[in-house]
């Protein structure tokens, strides 16, 4: 099986997937949600069935959440509501409790979560920070237990497989909140795994294979380690789909992020890694 | 008889791990997050006034206050933590109101009695006690009790302002605006209140004292305990759906040593619970994330081991000599792809906060656990087998006829 001949094939599929995503990141913008705008979500539950107009009649005599957007409730089987809308104080919030209550009594609040602008900048800032430390010390280790270019391409495969995750988020209309951003460092997590174990053949294969050229013994790790490659990430992927279907509303952004990343984690590691490591190896030898 | 001994003593180390970490798990059991036991999660920000700047002794100040006002609702197992240089986060337990304990909590409260023109007569620090009573009419108020010094000055304000109306405020609130009758010494009441709870939550702010700087809730998470316990039981239902379909998949496509990666599994799931308890850890919906991951990990492991001895059995070594160097080869593979994840896993949890630290610590975790398990656990199972046929047939690890 010859993978690492086709690479520009690879190449191309990545950027075609990688570019579309980013077109559809700039013009059409990923939906942050208020963990990183700031804003305030309630969810209500009702014994029986209340329509999202009834609620946003009562919403309109208040005068601080008149513009807020209702929508049925995320959890399934649960006759409730989803409100969004700016940031509000406690007193505020317990208003519009106040308020269903008094037309519904058997209002229940499922969940509250209020946030201001000035956090979600924070948290973008800190996982930033922490994301390029992190890269920083995979860079360093990696360059130790391999080699610079080896650390390199790693990281070049991470980006990929965080642009097409984004990509796909923006194309979707998926909103971007904290559990994402815990899904894109999973995500970091499982690629650089997965790519670490057939720069590990490699590596061997360079010891073992030294008369060999470089394009053959990194086909020949790719090709044996697929086995691997492939019964992990059905693994993996299984328990994700799992997840997906079984899991609570909250939980289904987070899996869905993780679905796209791990499939394209697997797909870099395979035919984005190794390929560059051939690419790297020509361009500086010739 | 050597090789005898050395099976029993293998055995009984598996079992002493699982037996600990039941031990563990029993006696501490795992900690869950608000998000999936329902509860509140608060950060207030002290807003500096021209008067006071925010130091040291205003934070310690308003921490005080909001302990003692957390304590008056009568809550328990709460938390009030400073964080950085303003900041305090409260965490409540699941509670059927949580919004209106959050606004108790948060509000500055400063009780003020005022006159029609809404000039400041007197402040509460005057006010010695309050609590939430019943008036003649049985209608909820707060009584109030004044300081020594707090009732010669009430008297001088009844005696001047006699047949005009008085304003109690709480904040910016009106309370009441009650018409002064009689000159007033030591005691008062507010009316005015619908029902006694919201006469006993502005007891509380009265009585406990107003924040020397006002402070602003920036964050406030609530979940009920209806939504956790659907949260917990869906992730329930999805992990050991997840588990047991991996583990039919590892016994399919690896036949005998299948069953053992799907008892291995098994062995972590129970390993990495009582390590989470014994660590007394916190697990958050992102956490769970974090868990799965390490479980793919510790799966990932296991193939990693297969695969390598199955490399070495059509290389045509003998089934001892290929457990051996398959084990040899895959540890340096799983050090080198497992401490990244660890790298990864420490620096978010260092430079982050909240549910991404939350996430990091319980992925750190589970790989430490995962290794330990691939490195010692895995090992001591299989060789638990090496001389039997189980795996000694041609098609364990996946080995086609022939091959």
């Amino acid at each position: 099986m010859d993978i690492l001949g086709k690479r520009k094939i690879w190449y191309t599929i990545s950027l075609v997937v990688i570019i579309i995503g980013l077109l559809f990141m700039v013009f059409k913008g990923l939906n942050f949600g208020i963990d990183f705008q700031g804003g305030t979500l309630l969810e209500f539950k009702f014994d029986n069935k209340v329509t999202n107009e009834e609620v946003r009649n009562i919403l309109a005599e208040l005068d601080f959440a008149k513009d807020a957007v209702v929508q049925q409730s995320e959890e399934g089987g649960i006759q409730g509501v989803l409100i969004r809308t700016k940031e509000l104080s406690p007193e505020q919030i317990v208003e519009i409790e106040d308020a269903l209550t008094a037309e519904y009594p058997s209002t229940e609040t499922l969940r509250t979560d209020m946030i201001w602008p000035t956090i979600g900048q924070e948290l973008r800032v800190k996982a930033l920070w922490a994301l390029v430390m992190a890269s920083i010390a995979i860079i360093i280790y990696i360059s130790i237990r391999f080699e610079f270019r080896f650390a390199i391409v790693a990281i070049i495969t991470l980006l990929h497989d965080v642009l097409i995750t984004l990509g796909l988020f923006a194309i979707l209309g998926r909103e971007i909140n904290t559990p994402f951003v815990a899904a894109l460092l999973t995500i970091i997590g499982y690629s650089i795994n997965d790519t670490i174990v057939i720069f590990d053949r490699i590596r061997e294969n360079m010891k073992l294979m030294q008369r060999t050229p470089f394009i053959e013994l990194a086909n020949k790790a790719v090709v044996d380690t697929l086995p691997r490659s492939i019964n992990t990430s059905i693994t993996t992927l299984i328990t994700i789909l799992a997840i997906y279907f079984f899991g609570g509303a909250s939980i289904k952004t987070f899996m869905l992020a993780l679905f796209i990343g791990m499939f394209a984690g697997t797909y870099s590691s395979i035919f984005i890694a190794s390929p560059l490591l051939v690419t790297w190896k020509n361009k500086f030898a010739s | 008889m050597r090789y005898r001994q050395k099976r029993i003593l293998k055995l009984a180390f598996i079992v002493a791990i699982i037996l600990s970490s039941y031990l563990l798990y029993h006696f501490y059991g795992i900690n869950l997050g608000l998000d999936l036991r329902g509860g509140s999660h608060i950060v207030l920000q002290a807003q500096p006034t021209e008067q006071r700047e925010i130091d040291n002794d205003v934070m310690e100040g308003i921490q005080n206050i909001i302990e003692r006002r957390v304590n008056s609702l009568g809550m328990s197992d709460v938390t009030v933590q400073r964080e950085g240089r303003d900041r305090i986060i409260v965490e409540l337990p699941a509670v059927d109101n949580p919004n209106e304990a959050m606004e108790v909590i948060g509000r500055t409260a400063v009780l003020s009695f005022r006159n029609s023109h809404g000039d400041i007569l007197m402040t509460g620090e005057v006010v010695a006690n309050a609590e939430a009573d019943r008036d003649q009419y049985s209608r909820p108020v707060v009584s109030f009790e004044l300081t020594s010094q707090g009732s010669q000055k009430f008297e001088a304000i009844t005696r001047q302002y006699m047949g005009q109306k008085i304003g109690i405020y709480l904040d910016e609130e009106l309370l009441t605006n009650p018409t002064v009758q009689s000159v007033i010494k030591g005691r008062g009441q507010i009316t005015g209140y619908e029902t006694m709870e919201s006469a006993q939550s502005h007891a509380i702010l009265i009585k406990e004292g107003a924040l020397p700087v006002p402070v602003e809730a920036i964050q406030a998470k609530s979940v009920g305990p209806t939504l956790g316990e659907i949260s917990i039981r869906k992730s329930i239902v999805a992990g050991l759906f997840g588990l047991i379909v991996v583990g039919i998949y590892m016994i399919f496509y690896y036949r005998f040593p299948g069953i053992l990666a799907a008892v291995v599994l098994a062995i972590y799931g129970f390993l990495l619970l009582g390590t989470l308890a014994g660590l007394r850890a916190v697990l958050t919906l992102p956490g769970i994330a974090g868990l799965i991951l390490s479980i793919g990990m510790a799966v990932d492991a296991n193939i990693i081991i297969f695969e390598r001895i199955k490399d070495e059995r059509r290389s045509g070594k003998t089934l001892r000599a290929s457990i051996d160097t398959g084990f040899k080869r895959a540890y340096t593979t799983i050090i080198d792809a497992n401490v990244t994840t660890l790298i990864t896993a420490f620096i978010l949890a260092y430079f982050t906060s909240g549910t991404v630290r939350g996430f990091a610590i319980t992925l750190g975790i589970g790989v430490l656990v995962s290794m330990f398990t691939a490195f010692f656990v895995t090992r001591n199972v299989i060789d638990l087998f090496t001389n039997t046929k189980l795996l000694n047939n041609s098609a364990a690890f996946g080995l086609k006829r022939g091959q």
